[in-house]
């Protein structure tokens, strides 16, 4: 501030036709509110009698279930994946690209149904010599392949593949010197992977994978072709039984946003956190609606 | 006759057919303050690289107060080191790069702290302590929570300074530490490199600032298309050079 000036008074631009279309806007928007509260034809008692229902309830609980646990085995294999494929090593590389190519290039639906039919290949697992030596241990194919873990394998095997790619292009978008710096202060390879690229790669990592998790959340409804029971299973049969097909998907689709809805604020969160030191305006933040209503992924 | 910090014998490198070093041979003696000048290109910045083994050396020996570089002698055969071999042997050699290159999401205390306590297994208390005395030494106290993009350049680089000497190193190498700075924010940098060099420490200091070469220097390397092509005083080098191509250089940034 220089002295002896009065405060300058600043016009700021206006923006009209934001509040003409604004307005218009709501006008559409509470006449497609209206229509669709007093259509009766949306069964909106019969959406809330079956909010809590037990069995919508157990299949939420087992779509959060698989979710999570696919997101695990995607995350952390993806960045053992991405890992071996930047390591100097041709064996570990070669493999980790075999692995991506093989999984991102056949439809997920089929990996589900091989890995849910898996005993018809090898009626049973075991460790010992190869070639026909003697076994040491060894287990029913059958009895390890449940519905529920051929959709573990199916979702969380396929998720590391892309998750793969993510962590790749997140390390790789760290600055070289970043290395260097560290490796002239005499850190191993693994140390400045923890300590110092991972955490700078996070920042590129965590809106794709906010995506990821939020896609996983409704692709875990693929499993119902190895009849795995989750929220679209449960829905699906209820309106198997009482033909209200339109309020039941409705009530999963509730569940679904709602759902969508917090993890869009958890990634909020995480990306905050890892945000430390990027911005000068660090504390930058939007709104609340904002956020859910705009992918994570365009945040500078 | 004590073995000198740095020995380099006909050090040579390529990348591809584009030959960068062509047989360098240089001595740094214990507590030297060397600069290295030179065109871009002219391989001053590789040569550097190679004393700590970010580039590998193609053919001659390079010795680090008395240890070779990067490998092991077996006979006449040369046994390159394993990873975890080469990263303890830069422990003790720090290095300070013309973009700094700090950590941006640590504060400027945890980047000198880092290395410390996870490479040397340092007490996290004793490694802040001697992080914040550090930190005074480079005029920089009060900054110890700040991130590096809430610092200017200079101050930057003079945490980078702080940052390799946390590693109580023998040899300190700087690649062009100023040549990334706003001018004003030179002086600042350079005055921290001179406490060093009054200190004792042993440098090699790849640098444009012809000032700090005359006065603070104890040798001058003129090095161009690969070759040192004069090495002296530095005063007897800038003020009276030999050789044509020293002179043509020192015409033009003079």
């Amino acid at each position: 501030m220089t002295q002896g000036h009065a405060p300058q008074k600043v016009v700021p631009v206006r923006h009209p036709w934001r509040w003409v279309t604004g307005a218009i806007l709501a006008v559409l928007i509470a006449q497609a509110a209206t229509s669709v509260v007093t259509n009766d034809n949306f069964g909106w008692p019969v959406v809330w009698d079956y909010l809590f229902d037990p069995r919508v309830l157990q299949g939420l609980q087992n779509t959060l279930i698989l979710t999570v646990l696919s997101m695990v085995i995607g995350v952390v294999g993806g960045i053992l994946l991405a890992v071996m494929r930047l390591s100097g090593n041709p064996i570990a590389a070669g493999l980790a690209s075999a692995y991506i190519w093989l999984f991102r290039g056949t439809p997920l639906i089929t990996q589900l149904i091989f890995w849910f039919y898996i005993a018809a290949l090898y009626p049973r697992i075991g460790l010992g010599v190869p070639f026909g030596g003697p076994e040491f241990v060894s287990w029913d194919t059958n009895t390890l392949i449940t519905q529920f873990s051929a959709a573990l394998l199916g979702l969380g095997l396929n998720e590391a593949a892309y998750m793969a790619e993510i962590v790749r292009s997140g390390i790789q978008s760290v600055d070289e010197g970043q290395t260097e710096a560290a490796s002239a202060l005499g850190m191993t390879r693994g140390r400045i992977l923890r300590r110092i690229v991972l955490p700078q790669a996070m920042r590129v990592i965590i809106p794709p994978t906010g995506n990821q998790t939020i896609s996983m959340l409704k692709t875990t409804s693929l499993v119902i072709v190895i009849g795995y029971y989750e929220l679209m299973v449960a829905a699906g049969q209820i309106y198997a039984r009482n033909f209200q097909t339109i309020p039941l998907l409705i009530t999963a689709a509730l569940w679904y946003l709602a759902l969508t809805s917090v993890l869009t604020l958890v990634q909020t969160q995480i990306e905050r956190r890892y945000s430390r030191g990027m911005s000068r305006s660090s504390k930058a933040s939007r709104g609340l609606v904002n956020r859910l209503l705009t992918s994570g992924s365009d945040q500078v | 006759m004590t073995e000198p910090m740095v020995r380099a014998e006909g050090v040579c490198k390529s990348y591809g057919r584009l030959e960068v070093l062509r047989g360098i041979d240089l001595e740094v003696a214990h507590g030297e303050v060397m600069c290295v000048i030179g065109p871009s290109g002219s391989g001053k910045s590789t040569f550097l690289r190679c004393i700590n083994h970010l580039e590998k050396v193609d053919a001659g020996r390079l010795y680090v107060d008395g240890d070779l570089v990067g490998y092991r002698q077996r006979g006449d055969r040369l046994h390159e080191l394993r990873e975890d071999e080469v990263a303890h042997k830069r422990r003790s050699i720090g290095m300070v790069f013309q973009r700094f290159n700090l950590f941006p999401h640590m504060t400027a205390l945890e980047n000198i702290t880092e290395a410390p306590v996870g490479v040397l297994g340092r007490p996290k208390a004793s490694a802040r302590a001697h992080a914040l005395d550090l930190l005074d030494q480079v005029g920089l106290g009060d900054k110890a929570a700040a991130y590096p993009n809430q610092l200017s350049g200079g101050q930057q680089q003079r945490v980078a300074i702080a940052r390799a000497l946390a590693m109580e190193p023998k040899l300190m190498l700087f690649d062009e530490p100023t040549s990334a700075l706003d001018p004003e924010l030179v002086g600042d940098v350079l005055e921290v490199m001179r406490k060093l060099a009054e200190q004792g420490m042993t440098m090699v200091v790849v640098t444009h600032e012809m000032g700090f070469a005359r006065e603070v220097g104890d040798s001058l390397v003129f090095m161009d298309e690969g070759v040192v092509v004069e090495h002296g005083n530095p005063r007897d080098v800038l003020g009276n050079p030999q050789e044509e191509r020293t002179q043509a250089f020192l015409s033009k940034v003079l």
